[in-house]
């Protein structure tokens, strides 16, 4: 049922066999941990899918009846935000291959601090349930992922649902940013001997960027959301103009925190893509060291774009021209990324297998997502564009294209390694054929839409848009199938009973995660690993 | 014929083909009651809404410029994709090669995106410009989003101050649209500058009009300003753009833009009605349309002077 329970003789050795409880609930392990939070990122994910089916369902015609409340609409639209970003994307990118990974990437036997790493899971856990007692609770939390007060406010929300994922991201943030300092102190201080920072490997290097992104930019959120609960509950006027306060405050604090975030999704996604790109070329990355730096410089840079995403709210003309100017920076870094793992490809021997498929996806389907990007950072543009469909198109393209893609890859690439089965090759095609197609015709029609003017989180929609949105829910359905064949594959691999070499893919794969048998035993190392 | 030549002008027809079916070259828009065309978001719509402003006719070019370049680069990289898939495939190409260095590949790749980026930004800066520059209008609307409906003052024309909801589903009329017809439009003239003054009464609303180019949130407590110059009569439309509770999706915004001495006796008749304490009657500007086109070509155009900072 777990990774490495083939191998609980190989950890008996050392110790006692713990039990079921003190083995998932009390958890030191990095490999454990990295498991729940796979899991759980697995469980979210496929709650916020329901949730954006409900959605597609409602939106397939206009003046359908299956949520006739706008407050319900809003709730669901809030909570699939917040699920897909806090609680599927970033605990499988950082706490769950992060946690896999990065130890045995350097050479290390754990994670620095092993008990902090139990308690930022579990943070994460009691945020996961906070969520959805703001979805649950009332009439649910209909505030949009991003929270703007007023609407945000006990005047206009009233109501425990709001204050519920409030705290939700309170603890999801705790959770992150514990885990950051967790893999700082870690990359830092535990590299086997010999390998210097210019020899980590590109997913540690990416793992090290987003958890420096996250201790910078999480306590700017919770500072945030703090003086929102205050607003609503201890009579502060943070946001509130009445009071004197201002609501364009908070939208600059969120973005300071959320431009960020974006990144923090992402870079984790690169780091991947990387390793497997090369594994299947097999041949080594090229242009390494601007590929890490390619790395450093869009989190720096990250930081200085935030207002990108308030060109229609109050900001001044001079602001715009900055922040359009700082934005379309980004994607200088983003194309050395994009063409150095071309030129990794570039005279390989490429294998197209089921890892592979989803990171040259994830390479096409990101550079389109970054093609609308450049479009929407001009300030001019944004005023046309800002919450049209054609923002939904471009953020699913980097984020259910770029990151869940990379999600896959990394799902498919190592979960050998991390439970000693391997995947059904057929339908791991199959599925990536099916999601390709599901999400390019689910996305594809809502730049369309975007450009016609269609404005985002609409229960209902004029007629005339009829058209594009039965498309893209049709595509919605073909998706959703694609993750039916998912659980096939997943059942596949619990009922397997393959014996599985240390490094399956061979010549290509070159990391130290390769040198430990398949599974990965308990305890990775038992000589310290010195690399040359 | 070289096979490679065919299917290359077979896709240039394809484009031509695509670029000629474009909906800002064929827009032609039913007409309403009163004669003037209804310039509404159209089926199966894969471009903006024809551009009615000159800030939505830049936007337009603007937009396809920078799409036409990022096309070019998507292209690129789907067709480099492409080319390893085919060429460098391990059945093809089982001995890779070890190159991991190229110094000048490394520094064109990052110079060139750089330099494109540069003619992108140049003329986008007019953009920001442009869309900045709302001083000296013909006149000034405060524009007050509520939950959930918007608020039209006049200012400079006193009294002149209503509210615009949306007509409900089941009693649309011919003509009027789902979820973007409303009780009482606002009411400008077309072909002269006007300043949207925008801000809320309660949460954040957007104030969004595709075909004009507008769009600004609307925030309680600050005045954010829009401008627009309507090229022609005609009813456009809009909606609200960012989320404000559960009626979201139900306040949009409908102008009808007049001929200016229709404009002029709409607005005698509306100061009229406001003196009354009513407000403006439903599309009453249509019953003033034939008799005040009648006239309109013997008077001299008046000059409202409503500058933005007037005040009432």
């Amino acid at each position: 049922m777990s990774a490495t329970a083939l191998h609980d003789d190989h950890a008996a050795h050392s110790h006692q066999q713990p039990g079921f409880f003190r083995r998932w609930v009390m958890s030191t392990n990095h490999k454990d941990i990295g498991t729940l939070y796979i899991t759980w990122a697995i469980i979210a994910g496929i709650e916020g899918g329901v949730l954006s089916m409900i959605m597609r369902a409602q939106l397939a015609e206009p003046g359908n009846t299956l949520i006739t409340n706008g407050a319900a609409w809003n709730a669901i639209v809030t909570s699939h935000g917040l699920l897909m970003i806090f609680f599927l994307v970033m605990p499988a990118l950082i706490g769950g291959f992060g946690n896999w990974m990065v130890p045995m990437m350097i050479g290390a036997p754990d994670m620095a601090f092993p008990r902090l790493n139990n308690m930022s899971f579990w943070f994460l856990f009691m945020g996961f349930i906070f969520v959805n007692l703001g979805l649950l609770v009332g009439v649910g939390s209909g505030i949009g992922w991003t929270l703007y007060p007023p609407l945000s406010d006990i005047t206009y929300s009233p109501g425990p649902a709001v204050d519920f994922t409030l705290f939700s991201l309170h603890l999801a943030g705790i959770s992150s940013l514990l885990g950051a300092i967790n893999f700082i102190a870690t990359i830092l201080n535990m590299r086997a001997p010999g390998m210097t920072m210019h020899k980590m490997p590109l997913f540690v290097w990416s793992i090290l960027v987003t958890a420096f992104l996250l201790l910078l930019a999480i306590p700017v959120l919770a500072g945030a959301i703090t003086m929102l609960i205050m607003d609503r509950n201890f009579g502060t006027s943070f946001f509130e103009p009445a009071g004197g306060g201002d609501p364009v405050l908070f939208q600059h604090l969120f973005w300071f925190f959320g431009h960020p975030e974006v990144y923090i999704m992402i870079l984790p996604a690169f780091g991947i893509v990387s390793h497997v790109v090369s594994t299947f070329s097999k041949k080594p990355i090229f242009g390494y060291l601007g590929m890490v730096y390619a790395m450093v410089a869009i989190g720096f840079v990250g930081f200085v774009v935030w207002a990108h995403h308030m060109f229609v709210s109050g900001i001044s003309m001079d602001s715009k021209v900055y922040f359009e100017a700082a934005t379309l920076v980004i994607a200088v870094p983003t194309g050395v990324k994009v063409f150095s793992w071309i030129a990794t490809m570039w005279g390989g021997s490429v294998e197209l297998k089921t890892p592979m498929l989803w990171a040259i996806g994830f390479i096409f389907m990101f550079v389109v997502g970054g093609a609308t990007g450049v479009v929407l950072a001009n300030a001019g543009l944004d005023t046309e564009l800002h919450n049209t469909y054609f923002v939904i198109a471009h953020f699913h393209y980097v984020l259910s294209m770029g990151s869940v893609f990379a999600i896959f890859a990394g799902f498919y690439y190592w979960i050998g390694k991390m439970y000693g089965q391997q995947y059904n090759e057929t339908l791991g095609k199959l599925h990536f054929w099916l999601f390709f197609i599901g999400v390019n015709l689910t996305f594809f029609p809502q730049h369309f839409l975007g450009l016609a003017g269609m404005p985002r989180r609409y229960p209902d929609y004029p007629t005339a848009f009829a058209g594009w949105n039965y498309v893209s829910s049709v595509g919605a359905i073909v998706s959703g199938v694609s993750t039916l064949v998912f659980f096939v594959i997943l059942f596949k691999i619990f009922t397997g009973k393959q014996k599985l070499a240390a490094n399956y893919w061979g010549d290509g794969a070159t990391t130290l995660e390769w040198t430990v048998p398949s599974p990965a035993p308990h305890h990775t190392f038992e000589d310290v690993p010195v690399i040359r | 014929m070289k096979q490679s030549t065919k299917y290359g002008l077979l896709a240039l027809g394809l484009i031509a083909a695509a670029a000629a079916a474009h909906p800002a070259l064929a827009a032609t828009f039913p007409k309403n009651s009163a004669g003037f065309p209804i310039h509404a978001p159209q089926p199966w719509e894969w471009w903006f809404q024809p551009a009615s402003s000159p800030i939505q006719k830049s936007i337009d070019w603007m937009m396809q410029f920078v799409l036409w370049i990022m096309f070019g680069v998507v292209l690129l990289v789907a067709g480099l994709l492409a080319y390893i898939v085919v060429k460098f495939r391990a059945s093809v190409h089982p001995v890779p090669s070890t190159t991991t260095h190229n110094t000048l590949i490394e520094v064109i790749w990052t110079v060139a995106p750089a330099l494109l980026l540069i003619v992108i930004f140049v003329p986008s800066l007019n953009m920001i410009f442009q869309q900045s520059d709302y001083k000296h209008p013909y006149m000034t609307v405060k524009v007050t989003g509520h939950q959930w409906y918007w608020e039209y003052q006049y200012l400079g024309a006193k009294g002149v101050d209503f509210t615009s909801y949306p007509i409900p589903p089941n009693q649309l009329k011919p003509g009027e649209i789902k979820q973007l017809s409303v009780d009482h439009p606002l009411v400008v003239p077309a072909n002269q500058k006007i300043v949207f003054q925008i801000t809320s009464g309660d949460v954040l609303h957007s104030f969004f009009i595709p075909s004009l180019g507008v769009q600004r949130y609307a925030i309680p407590g600050q005045y954010w300003h829009q401008w627009t110059k309507i090229d022609a009569p005609g009813i456009y439309y809009g909606e609200c753009n960012q989320i404000c509770g559960m009626n979201h999706d139900n306040m949009p915004i409908e102008i009808v833009a007049l001929p200016m001495a229709q404009f002029q006796a709409w607005l005698t008749e509306a100061k009229a009605d406001a003196a009354q304490g009513d407000v403006p009657p439903v599309h009453k500007y249509e019953v003033l349309a034939e008799a005040a086109a009648a006239k309109a070509a013997s008077i001299a155009q008046p000059h409202l002077a409503l500058a933005s900072n007037a005040s009432n």
